[in-house]
């Protein structure tokens, strides 16, 4: 063997390394990726469940109060206008001050107030009305607590970290009564039976449920029937023509639209142009059909498609006419296939933010909607806005409201995947 | 009309016409977009007998038969020209709705394709969107009726309500001959119907058709010229879009007038 | 007769189910002497779908038509009667009073706040209105009869009924299709008219080339500077540092991920790793907002304060004088970059899945290995097709919202430094739009010339994205 060929043979064999090194590397780029995309899902679901879970309990205090006739001015007689006149508010004050002394100037006694939940004399007064005979009794009840002594109680006790706004003398207070036993943790049923509120331990996500509720009932009573008949329109009937083609590419391009540009068409032709009110789920409703049009019909074609030509000869060669062919045939063969897109829609309307803040579903509203015309907001724009409320309380509650979304859109895409699995026919 | 096409025209031999047929063909042309399928083709088509179409893949037999029921109004691109009389009434004129046409003029396909329904459904589907019957009664006659007449019923009595599409091929091809028939039509098309059956399930379709004869007529399109000579009365072989002679089965297969159908008969061509 | 749209609509639609049973009831007392429903030219069901129709249509379009143009024809009538004075003044003023009438008529401010000379104008309103609920329901419902009776009578047992309905059932598919057509043009129009609008209050060229955007100061209209300044170029540079900051995170790792997943992952990865990256897609941008907004930036500020620390005791000047922006446009970049991965790696995959395995085996064939099969034979066949993905994944980037609203803050810095804050087109459409404005302040309007600028720029990337796309895969159909 001569030194050059030596060489060649070395140089080859250095080659050859050099080149696996690259496909190993190469190899890990990909690794990496898909490993970045995971860890971010990860990341992502452990960030907001680690934020949200303790949202799921809220801190009661055990509070034994003495329903004193005296001091409220009613007996067990009095009518429910009279329990309803009567100062609940400076009874409860003076109920806390007797139990507390150690309360003395105005600031500390302000601040003992502010370690239970402001609506407690609205509570006892309810509970009163509802039932007079307490009237003249002791009876321990567990009170709701502040959202700041909520935080504490969950996050800060025991650890040397200072989380939570109480105030020295409040913790002092609080943590007498975590010695004595009278904070408990309960599941937070208030989250789920409330709506929104200033206050946070008072707020619930009801009314932004039901809101979504009705938002994403107009979405789809308007949206699944119109999309089905343009995709009927489109693949069985529409003679191939410019117009047709027009409809198609106008189809196309909504599909991707940016969602803000959505809310600007319902702001200017619902509410300006026709003088249709705002912040309520019908026209919240009109915009997300809109929104989520392209996606049903697009899915519904491809449906449609998957429906073999032989089934609409056989019916044609029968004597069915086109519309009885596709009534009869082509529809329930294509509806599974719909259905999942319209699903898939709905996810996507229920997800949906940006257009709902043009047209007013924004505002701050304590009631639950009973109606598509009553004013409401959704749980999407509910966690918009919670996310900029300051208060800590609020980050949890945002973050269990996300968990209540993301257990939806969970729920309805493993719907549609069951659906596609279970009724989707292979020919 | 160009002189090419003067050129073109052609003579069938044997005996296209007849005398009282339950349909008339006249010089029907087909073309799909700018391609001619079919030129100029007359035939009669008798009443109560079978006729079968035999001829090379791609001769243009399968087209020809769906312009007897209009089937070829589903491809946008097909125009049909000539005339076409189902009982002296033209079968392309404006008033005359394809609907009905179909309904006297049943069609059977290459591969079974019963409706995915249940077997009863897919036999009274026809009755249901012709408003043939007027309770349940007279429905579940006309199946039953209409089942024993294709020979299935013993095979499927118990499980009417059962999915068609469980049925074996030979029972699909049957299934929808029973499901044609309970339209109660006048000619019935069938386009090669044993295709996708084995021997045996084509022998029993192949009987049936036979049997189906008294009653109705029925042009057969088919590939398998011992099929034709088994069923049919008279066969017209088709070249190329071209109607190249029509005459008695037994004389078109022992002594076929045109020299291109004894080549096709000899297997020369095919 | 005083009825609510909704109770109304009920009762037509009840009423309309009579109509189609009585439709059928009578084809079928017509068929019987004839011997049957086969002697009818169609089923009876399509003689009482028409009847039904008669009935529905008809009524329909009056309840439509009047709630559209009632208000319309009300108010000019109102009009009218209006003062003098009042009839002279300008369109917007007019408006102005013609709802001050409206919220006296129904009783939310009094009298006073308009002047004694306006009463006529209110009683007529009063007057008008109420003759226009009364009279609804009960015209809604004699048409409703009218078209019953012509439906019923038509029934024919020569006539063919079917033909009508599935004409009818042609046209209302054909109007379902155009909602489409009507929705882009409503789109176009709107964000049109009201930017016109706009350019009428400021010049096109201090809205296109201004390099200084504060609408906030518009509050009072006789306030100093009350014009506010509209200069779009720091909301597009903005607009434009956090794309690119979002693409370039997506288009590496969605790209790196599509290619490893397709050609190296075995069935069983892929099968559980595909669906994982999928939930990215499905989560709502809402969320991705607050992600960024509660956990990413606040991380990059404090990884940014301790690395100026760390370069102010060490020493090195450029450290020392790091200053991230608690609402930096790294931290919205980043999340959007997360958001879209999924976007880019499935438009991806379908591309390298398009290009024809022959020119994998060719390559393979002649000894390279995996990776260089890709990166010179399927990256080059496949890259107009990605280019195309990056596209659209652009214009997904453009018109993201949410994120920004919640992550990227309102300062509209001219700045390409991605630790600051910046502000961007989707963010003020929605700033400027959210709450109660007067509907032709110059703000307003300025959301709807930003609106289409966006829809211009995300439709053209859109269809130049989709052409490419196109092109390539008539490459190899």
């Amino acid at each position: 063997m001569t030194d050059s060929q030596v060489n060649n043979v070395d140089r080859k064999a250095k080659l050859l390394k050099k080149r696996y090194a690259a496909e190993s590397r190469f190899k890990w780029y990909g690794r990496i990726s898909v490993g970045f995309g995971i860890a971010c899902v990860l990341f992502l679901f452990t960030d907001i469940i680690s934020k949200g879970v303790g949202a799921f309990t809220q801190t009661y205090i055990n509070f034994e109060i003495e329903f004193d006739e005296s001091v409220l001015g009613v007996d067990a007689t009095s009518s429910p206008a009279e329990i309803k006149s009567a100062s609940f508010g400076s009874f409860f004050k003076k109920q806390l001050r007797a139990a507390y002394p150690g309360a003395k100037s105005r600031k500390e006694k302000s601040q003992l107030y502010a370690i239970f939940s402001s609506d407690m004399p609205l509570i006892l007064r309810n509970m009163v009305l509802a039932d007079p005979t307490i009237l003249g009794t002791r009876k321990s009840i567990s009170m709701i607590a502040d959202d700041d002594t909520d935080v504490y109680y969950k996050h800060g006790y025991g650890n040397d970290s200072n989380i939570g706004r109480l105030s020295d003398f409040q913790k002092i207070i609080v943590n007498e009564m975590i010695s004595n036993g009278a904070l408990e943790k309960r599941f937070n049923t208030l989250f789920f039976s409330n709506a929104d509120s200033r206050e946070p331990e008072l707020a619930g996500i009801k009314g932004a449920l039901v809101g979504s509720l009705l938002t994403l009932m107009v979405t789809l009573l308007l949206s699944f029937p119109i999309a089905v008949a343009t995709a009927i329109y489109l693949e069985e009937f529409a003679p191939k023509n410019k117009f047709t083609d027009f409809i198609e590419v106008n189809i196309n391009n909504l599909a991707a639209v940016p969602s803000v540009i959505f809310g600007l068409l319902g702001l200017a032709v619902f509410i300006n142009f026709f003088g249709m009110p705002r912040s309520v789920p019908l026209i919240g409703g009109f915009v997300l059909t809109l929104m989520t049009l392209p996606t049903i019909i697009i899915s519904s074609r491809a449906a449609i498609k998957s429906v073999p030509p032989s089934i609409r000869q056989a019916a044609m060669g029968m004597g069915a006419s086109k519309v009885q062919t596709v009534i009869h045939h082509v529809l329930p063969l294509a509806l599974p296939g719909m259905l999942t897109g319209t699903i898939i829609g709905m996810a996507q309307a229920l997800g949906e933010t940006a257009p709902l803040l043009m047209i007013g579903m924004v505002a701050f509203i304590v009631d639950v909607p009973g109606a598509v015309t009553d004013s409401a907001t959704v749980l999407p724009v509910q966690i918009f806005l919670w996310s900029d409320s300051p208060e800590r309380a609020f980050v949890e509650k945002t973050s269990a409201a996300i968990m209540v979304l993301l257990a939806f859109l969970i729920l309805m895409n493993s719907l549609a995947v069951w659906l596609r699995k279970r009724l989707e026919r292979r020919w | 009309m160009s002189s090419e096409t003067l050129e073109d025209r052609y003579q069938t031999v044997g005996s296209p016409l007849l005398e009282d047929p339950k349909m008339r063909i006249r010089s029907v042309d087909v073309s799909y977009a700018n391609n001619q399928a079919i030129f100029d083709v007359n035939l009669d088509i008798g009443k109560n007998q079978v006729i079968s179409m035999i001829g090379p893949s791609g001769c243009g037999k399968s087209t020809f038969l769906r312009c007897l029921n209009r089937m070829n109004d589903t491809i946008d691109i097909c125009k049909v020209t000539g005339q076409i009389l189902l009982d002296d009434e033209d079968i392309y004129s404006k008033n005359l709705d394809v609907v009905e046409l179909r309904a006297r003029v049943g069609m059977v396909f290459q591969k079974p394709n019963p409706f995915p329904k249940s077997i009863y459904e897919n036999v009274a589907y026809g009755a249901r969107i012709h408003g043939l019957t007027d309770n349940k009664v007279q429905l579940d006659e006309l199946v039953e009726g209409s089942l024993i007449k294709c020979g299935l019923w013993k095979e499927v009595q118990d499980r009417l309500e059962e999915p068609a599409t469980g049925l074996s091929g030979g029972q699909q091809q049957r299934l929808c001959i029973a499901r044609a028939i309970a339209v109660n039509p006048e000619v019935i098309l069938m386009d090669e119907p044993c295709s996708a059956l084995d021997p045996i399930a084509t022998a029993t379709v192949e009987e049936l058709i036979s049997e189906l004869s008294e009653n109705f007529t029925i042009a057969i399109v088919t590939h398998s010229m011992q099929q034709a000579a088994r069923v049919s009365q008279r066969t017209a072989y088709f070249h190329l879009g071209k109607l190249i002679e029509v005459n008695d089965t037994s004389q078109v297969f022992t002594n076929p007038e045109h020299a291109l159908t004894e080549e096709y008969i000899t297997g020369r061509i095919g | 007769m005083n009825m609510p749209t909704s109770n109304l609509l009920l009762v037509i639609v009840l009423a309309t189910a009579v109509a189609y049973l009585l439709g059928r009831l009578r084809s079928q007392q017509i068929a019987k002497p004839l011997g049957g429903v086969r002697h009818l030219a169609t089923l009876p069901n399509y003689y009482a779908s028409l009847v039904g129709l008669w009935a529905f249509i008809p009524a329909m379009l009056l309840v439509l038509c009047w709630t559209v143009f009632d208000g319309v024809i009300i108010s000019s009538l109102v009009k009218s009667v209006l003062p003098a004075e009042a009839k002279s003044l300008p369109s917007n003023e007019l408006s102005l009073v013609l709802s001050q009438i409206t919220n006296t008529a129904s009783g939310i401010t009094d009298l006073s706040t308009l002047g004694e000379e306006y009463q006529p104008a209110v009683n007529r309103l009063l007057f008008l209105n109420n003759i226009s609920h009364k009279s609804m329901p009960i015209l809604a419902i004699v048409v409703l009869i009218l078209g019953f009776l012509i439906g019923y009578r038509a029934i024919d047992a020569k006539h063919n009924a079917r033909y009508a309905v599935e004409r009818i059932f042609n046209i209302g598919l054909l109007i379902c299709s155009s909602i489409a057509i009507f929705t882009t043009l409503g789109i176009i129009l709107s964000v049109i008219f009201e930017s016109l609008r706009f350019f009428e209050k400021v010049p096109f060229f201090d809205f296109v080339f201004g390099t200084h955007w504060s609408p906030q100061i518009a509050i009072r209209a006789d306030q100093e500077g009350a014009s506010g300044s509209f200069g779009v170029i720091p909301l597009i540079a903005g607009t434009m540092l956090i794309s690119l900051i979002a693409l370039s995170i997506a288009v590496p790792a969605g790209l790196m991920s599509a290619i490893y997943l397709s050609e190296y992952a075995s069935t069983r990865v892929r099968n559980i790793v595909k669906p994982m990256l999928e939930i990215l897609a499905g989560v709502p941008t809402v969320v991705y907002g607050f992600f960024a907004a509660l956990t990413v930036a606040p991380a990059i500020r404090t990884y940014g304060d301790q690395l100026r620390d760390w370069g102010a005791s060490n020493d090195i000047q450029w450290l020392a004088n790091l200053a991230v922006s608690s609402e930096s446009a790294l931290a919205a970049g980043m999340v959007m970059g997360i958001m879209i991965i999924p976007f880019v790696s499935s438009l991806s995959d379908d591309v390298i899945n398009a290009v024809p395995q022959s020119l994998r085996d060719g390559s393979l064939g002649l000894g390279s290995t995996k990776s260089e099969t890709i990166k010179r034979v399927i990256f080059p066949a496949a890259l107009p097709g990605i280019v195309g993905g990056v596209l659209l994944a652009a214009s997904r980037a453009i018109g993201e919202t949410m994120i920004v609203v919640m992550a990227a803050g309102l300062a509209a810095n001219l700045t390409i430094n991605p630790l600051e804050a910046v502000t961007t087109v989707t963010v003020q459409i929605v700033t400027l739009l959210v709450g109660d404005q007067e509907f032709d302040s110059a703000k307003t309007l300025a959301a709807f010339a930003l609106g289409l600028f966006l829809f211009v720029i995300t439709l053209a990337l859109n269809v130049i994205a989709l052409k490419v796309v196109k092109k390539y895969r008539e490459q190899y159909d």
